[in-house]
């Protein structure tokens, strides 16, 4: 299992991401440079990091949509290979289509840097394979446009295909106006395509995987992950 | 060399907070007749002579506008974004819908 992390112009949480597998984890992990076009070879798990690719100019995440590297990773995510875009990286996704849906700015125009708590509405990705379905995770955010929006018909059918992974919620689990921090429609902080295998969240799970930063909760996602990618490969391999 | 102006702003319906705070800071002011602020962007794009209309078109489905909360107009020589002084080749400009898709990745939007 080998975690890859993309650094755009403006990425700031790479190095985080990188920190959760190298040394959380143990696992090894590659730095991906946003000008290749190729990913390396071994790579197996694509994580776009949080922070402000290209200066969030435009639109966060529009123009990392058009980097070099991204041909490849759409082609990745074709194939079904495990993408997770946090934050900024989730609007890059957004913005490349390979997720649905736009960010608008926060409802109250603020940039928001606050512990949330959200629920896990799908098990059914490689980022959530190891959570209880309704297991309430405690994460940090920090963002200006993370206010999640589709048109009234598509969201209807976000719900029908099982595509919102996260909402927003109190810490009893329950998705209440007042746990919105952001306006996010539907109280929406993750989706995933219809396959499942390209996951967005708002959230920083890298940011709460070490009991010394306060939650350990971000850590379920990477060790879904792996626990993915384990049941993948025993998959392969009894199909030989 | 032609400047292509587009004007982008979201789509009715869509929340447009800074909109309503610039509302909210007018009215303070005194300007109680207005009724609604909506913000946007603005470009100049500088093209060649008998430029492409549609493909002014593609740029804004592709990149400049993002069809699921934005629209756009394109104008050309004097006002932007009305185009009725100065219509761009293809003829008038209007508001589009931009209900293209992306050129890539075709899931999200469908």
């Amino acid at each position: 299992m080998k975690f890859g992390v993309v650094t755009f112009p403006g990425s700031n949480c790479d190095r985080d991401c990188l920190h959760v597998a190298e040394h959380v984890l143990r696992l090894p992990a590659h730095p991906i440079w946003y000008a290749h076009r190729v990913l390396p070879p071994e790579v197996d798990c694509v994580i776009l990091p949080g922070g402000f690719a290209y200066g969030d100019y435009l639109r966060a995440g529009a123009i990392a949509a058009t980097a070099p590297i991204m041909p490849a990773i759409r082609e990745f995510a074709g194939r079904g290979g495990p993408v997770l875009g946090i934050c900024n990286g989730f609007q890059v996704l957004v913005e490349s289509g390979l997720l649905p849906g736009a960010m608008l700015r926060n409802r109250s125009l603020r940039f928001i840097c606050t512990y949330v708590h959200v629920r896990v509405e799908s098990v059914n990705t490689p980022f959530t394979a190891s959570c209880r379905p309704g297991q309430v995770l405690r994460l940090p955010i920090a963002h200006a446009e993370g206010n999640y929006y589709v048109p009234p018909p598509l969201l209807e059918d976000l719900r029908a295909r099982g595509q919102i992974v996260f909402r927003y919620c109190d810490p009893d689990g329950g998705a209440t106006p007042d746990a919105n921090p952001n306006g996010a429609l539907d109280g929406i902080a993750g989706v995933c395509n219809t396959r499942g295998n390209v996951v967005g969240l708002m959230p920083h799970p890298e940011r709460c995987s070490e009991a010394i930063l306060g939650s350990e909760d971000g850590r379920i996602i990477f060790e879904s992950a792996l626990r993915h990618a384990a049941a993948a490969g025993a998959a392969a391999v009894s199909a030989r | 060399m032609p400047t292509v102006r587009i004007v982008v702003t979201l789509k009715p319906g869509v929340l447009d907070a800074q909109g309503q705070a610039i509302r909210q800071g007018l009215h303070a002011l005194g300007f109680d007749e207005v009724a609604e602020v909506r913000v946007g962007r603005y470009l100049e794009i500088d093209l060649p002579e008998g430029w492409s209309r549609e493909r002014v078109d593609a740029m804004c489905d592709q990149l400049l506008a993002h069809p699921l909360i934005e629209q756009y107009t394109i104008g050309a020589g004097g006002n932007p974004g009305t185009g009725a002084e100065a219509p761009g080749p293809a003829g008038r400009s209007e508001a589009r819908r931009g209900t293209g898709p992306r050129g890539k990745g075709k899931e999200a939007r469908a």
